[in-house]
């Protein structure tokens, strides 16, 4: 039997959560570096998991099954695809830079990491498991935590009627969801909530049709999908850094991975009959989305909306449902995780220097802050989808698919490229260039080492996967192989 | 009639140690000084619980089920696992009710309980109308009493009079559904019964409403739920956790055996009617719970709510749906328990069950925020706890069945029940004392707390966690319905 590294792996953050919670709340600092070591750790597990996936099998791969409760058929199981090992990485890549951005956190770092992890783990779970019940179980535990990370240690203004709203939205999504999973277990007769198995489970396309929107929709609440969008900014802002981090980088990947997983693969038949609407209500997230984000005048509103706008082309992407299109969806996942991970981190250096996150009233930053300033010029390219970066190699394949299945829904949504060009320059020049405003002069501090540690490490992201495109999209060209023939050879 | 056999005496051995328990308080009581008793009494009464539930564990495992007593009992797996928990339940109350004043030192209030839980491990295995009725009674008069138990306290001798009143009402109407239900056939055994019951007529349905109401008030089945938050509000807090926990289970097994042995010729019928009552006990009993400012009318209400969603797996008459609603039992004894246990010892020192006192608590005690988020997440059916897989099992079992609408409306109504459990956990974690002077205001857990709180606090993870042997159980005893 080989080493369980996805066991590992989700339940790393899990124990690590239990250990914190038992060293003393003064002892801070041991309690960050546990911190710190279980994140590094799950970094390294997940960058193993990804570089020693085997493109050329293609398939799940380290894949474990223990049964769970066989009487339901029920079973822990786990395993990656081409689709969900970029994610597991991104997982492990957030954290990683979670911790190091949370370092300077005072109040009660104890709860903040345990509930932190707690979370992660949930997300590796979800992103890992072949069992539809386990999935759910995993999706939940990931949710929660949200609440008290936001309410506790979010932003004073917004956080509590932010953070139930989030909570309830993501809820009755999920429920909504749980409902069409069960109507699909009994539905198959193979009492079994294994997904290889449900994938094969050929449910008639009257039943698809029906269900699908149910359990699509139901996840694609956390993926942030219009009209259903409105808990994600409020969210975005009223956490705390490395939870907004989380939140838009991870959290939301975990939307459109269990939409995508649970809805697409598993009901294909329902998605070949209801993707006009995925790609409308997607259409609208990007433009809208991107229209939004121009108006805002609060810093992290900017970036919460261009979230906003960016998943609308993941969803775009499962849209298409052509090879294109979903390889353009499964790279952007990962590169709009790693980017918004940038900037939220970003906004947050800024906002905790100069307490204010208004626009008109900051400038200048590059001065006392020039790493954080290029650091978030390089996530602008990247949201543009500059060649180069990673946001071309995702968002390039999109529109392409887009353009092959209907060419006036790709030119509207081109839109959003101009104007997410434009709100993202506008940001770059009223924050960091311009004139410092005198009350902030000498009151801006320096970024400490482990932030920018963290900076760098995204961008270095960033910037090696728009060089190299080969280091993800062959992966998720596999996972993408696997989709197709699911839909029907395609 | 079968004839009496010695080793007959396995299928009540737990009633047996409960009363021998119950003589052995009586007889010590006097024997301890006055400073003593409070002590003495709780850990001999958890302590002798505790053998009890080993001893039974150990020797009187049923194996196939058997009437027994004349066809009065039956020694089977459902009765045995829910005299196993009425027993745990017991255990857990005593040691909730040694720090409360007036209740703890008292040798009567533990002799109550005893009595009360030998009358539900008798509700659980009768097999006869008279034994189910004596059963029935048993239970309540002793409860009746604890609800009223602070003879200086006029809310909870209200509690307990009003209990005793709707107790007894409910109870005549129901013992006039039994006569008819004799008239039918005959006979009082519940399984010769079933074979008379007629398969459909105005009447046979009447007799099943009369019977549901005695059982509806058991378990605060919507319209019947009205006393529940009086007499929890009134009762001490322990009393009202055993009420809300045990007594519901006990009447939830005699549901389960009533109706799929005696009426499952009716299913058709009481399955709608059922699944009706459970969608609005459900919706009202959570909508209320919404506007609550005592924390003990809001567990009270999500209780009754509570009783709604086990309710989903009786509706759907299935072996899946028995089994579902005894693993939501084994979930919710363990979660409500817990609930009212850190209310209880919050309550010790604050003196206070406002929801408002409990700003700030999560400074005050982190080990008891942590409980108390803990048994609110599974209330509110969040993984890894109990409460999550026991509503995905009803839920999955009232779909099987086809009533895909009644697990929406549970599904619905588990988002307006997370609302005010998170509401709550709002004012624990978030909101700070008036002075925000948390550290000068600990919460002492004295030990009977602390150990109940961590065995309660462990289970519910456990339960929820690795569910299969505990769900193995629960179809154990579903198996002995079908």
């Amino acid at each position: 039997m080989q080493f369980p590294i996805l066991s590992v792996i989700v339940f790393t953050p899990m124990a690590a959560a239990m250990l914190i919670l038992l060293i003393k709340s003064e002892r801070k600092n041991e309690i960050r570096v546990t911190a710190l070591a279980a994140a590094s750790l799950a970094l390294l597990l997940s960058l193993w998991v990804y570089f020693s996936y085997d493109k050329a099998v293609a398939g799940y791969q380290f894949v474990e099954k223990y049964n769970w409760m066989p009487m339901l058929g029920i079973s822990l199981h786990f395993g990656v695809d081409g689709m969900s090992a970029p994610l597991v990485l991104l997982t492990g890549v957030v954290m990683f830079t979670g911790v190091l951005i949370s370092w300077g956190l005072d109040d009660r770092p104890r709860e903040f990491f345990a509930f932190l992890f707690i979370l992660a783990s949930g997300v590796f779970g979800v992103f890992a498991s072949l069992d539809l019940f386990m999935l759910f179980f995993f999706y939940e535990i990931a949710v929660f935590p949200m609440y008290l990370l936001i309410s506790i240690w979010g932003w004073i203004k917004t956080r509590e009627y932010a953070a139930m709203k989030l909570t309830l939205y993501l809820f009755i999504g999920s429920v909504v969801s749980l409902i069409g999973a069960l109507v699909m277990y009994w539905q198959s007769g193979l009492h079994t909530f294994d997904m290889l198995a449900l994938e094969q489970a050929a449910f008639s396309p009257g039943f698809q049709k029906l269900w699908f929107p149910f359990v699509f929709f139901g996840f694609a609440v956390l993926g942030g999908i219009f009209p259903f969008h409105n808990w994600s900014p409020d969210g975005h802002v009223a956490a705390p850094t490395a939870v907004s981090m989380f939140h838009a980088g991870v959290l939301m990947k975990l939307g459109a991975f269990a939409a995508l997983r649970v809805g697409i693969m598993l009901l294909p038949e329902g998605a070949k009959s209801w993707s006009w609407l995925i790609m409308g209500l997607a259409l609208v997230n990007i433009v809208y989305g991107a229209f939004i984000a121009m108006v805002q005048t609060d810093f992290k509103y900017v970036i919460g909306f261009s979230s906003v706008s960016h998943m609308g082309l993941v969803m775009m992407g499962f849209s298409t449902l052509t090879r294109v299109g979903l390889t353009g969806a499964g790279v952007q996942m990962f590169s709009h995780g790693v980017m918004t991970a940038l900037f939220f981190a970003a906004v947050g250096m800024v906002y905790d220097r100069a307490h204010t996150r208004d626009i008109p009233r900051l400038g200048g930053m590059v001065k006392p802050m020039p790493l954080v300033a290029v650091a978030f010029i390089i996530g602008g390219l990247v949201s543009m989808g500059m060649p180069g970066f990673s946001g071309f190699v995702a968002e390039f394949p999109i529109f392409m698919g887009i353009w092959q299945v209907r060419p006036l829904v790709a030119i509207i949504a081109a839109i959003s490229i101009i104007v997410t060009a434009a709100y993202i320059m506008l940001v770059i020049r009223r924050v960091f260039f311009g004139s410092m405003p005198a009350e902030f002069e000498g009151h801006i501090g320096p970024v400490a080492v482990q932030d920018k540690v963290a900076l760098v490490f995204l961008c270095v992201i960033m910037i090696g996967l728009g060089l190299f495109p080969s280091l993800m999209v062959p992966w998720v060209q596999t996972g993408v192989q696997h989709l197709l023939s699911l839909l029907g050879g395609a | 009639m079968t004839a009496f056999v010695p080793s007959n005496i396995l299928a009540i051995l737990p009633e047996i140690l409960l009363l021998s328990l119950g003589v052995l308080v009586l007889v010590l009581d006097p024997f301890w000084k006055e400073e003593n008793r409070r002590l003495n009494l709780g850990w001999l009464t958890a302590g002798g619980l505790l053998v009890v539930l080993a001893v039974s564990l150990a020797l009187a495992r049923p194996s196939a089920p058997v009437l027994v007593f004349g066809g009065m009992l039956r020694y089977d797996l459902l009765g045995f696992a829910f005299k196993m928990l009425f027993i745990f339940g017991a255990a857990i109350t005593a040691l909730f009710m040694m720090d409360v004043e007036q209740v703890g030192r008292r040798a009567e209030a533990y002799l109550l309980l005893l009595v009360a839980a030998l009358g539900m491990s008798l509700m659980a295995s009768a097999a006869d109308l008279v034994m189910l009725y004596l059963a029935i009674e048993t239970t309540s008069i002793p409860l009746y009493i604890l609800a009223g138990f602070l003879t200086g306290d006029e809310r909870s001798t209200e509690s307990g009079f009003k209990y005793l009143l709707f107790g007894a009402l409910t109870s005549a109407v129901m013992l006039y559904g039994f006569s008819l239900l004799y008239g039918f056939s005959g006979e009082t055994s519940l399984y010769a019964l079933a074979a008379s019951f007629p398969t459909f007529s105005l009447l046979a349905l009447g007799t099943i409403f009369l019977v549901l109401v005695g059982l509806s008030f058991k378990v605060s089945l919507f319209p019947f739920h009205f006393w529940a938050p009086d007499v929890y509000e009134g009762a001490p807090t322990p009393v009202a956790g055993f009420l809300s926990t045990a007594s519901k289970a006990a009447g939830f097994a005699v549901i389960l055996r009533l109706f799929t042995v005696v009426f499952p010729s009716l299913s058709a019928n009481w399955s709608l009617i059922l699944a009706v009552l459970a969608t609005l006990t459900m919706t009202v009993g959570n909508l209320i719970a919404l506007a609550q400012k005592n924390i003990k009318r809001l567990l009270a209400y999500s209780s009754i709510a509570h009783a709604g969603y086990a309710m989903i797996g009786v509706v759907a008459f299935s072996q899946l749906g028995a089994a579902s609603t005894v693993f939501y039992l084994i979930a919710y004894i363990l979660t409500n328990l817990a609930a009212f246990g850190i209310v209880t010892a919050f309550g010790h020192v604050a003196g206070s069950d406002d929801v408002k006192a409990y700003y700030g608590l999560s400074r005050r005690a982190p080990t008891l925020a942590l409980m108390m988020m803990v048994a609110f997440l599974s209330l509110a059916g969040m993984p890894p706890f109990g409460g999550f897989v026991a509503k995905v099992f009803v839920f999955a079992a009232a779909i099987e069945q086809g009533w895909v609408w009644l697990a929406v409306v549970g599904v619905l109504n588990s988002i307006i029940g997370l609302y005010y459990y998170m509401t709550v956990l709002k004012y624990v974690y978030l909101y700070r004392m008036e002075g925000e002077e948390e550290e000068k205001h600990p919460i002492p857990l004295s030990r009977p707390y602390a150990i109940a709180l961590t065995v309660l606090t462990i289970g519910i993870i456990a339960v929820g966690v690795i569910f299969a042997p505990w769900f193995g159980i629960a179809t154990g005893a579903a198996m002995n319905l079908f």
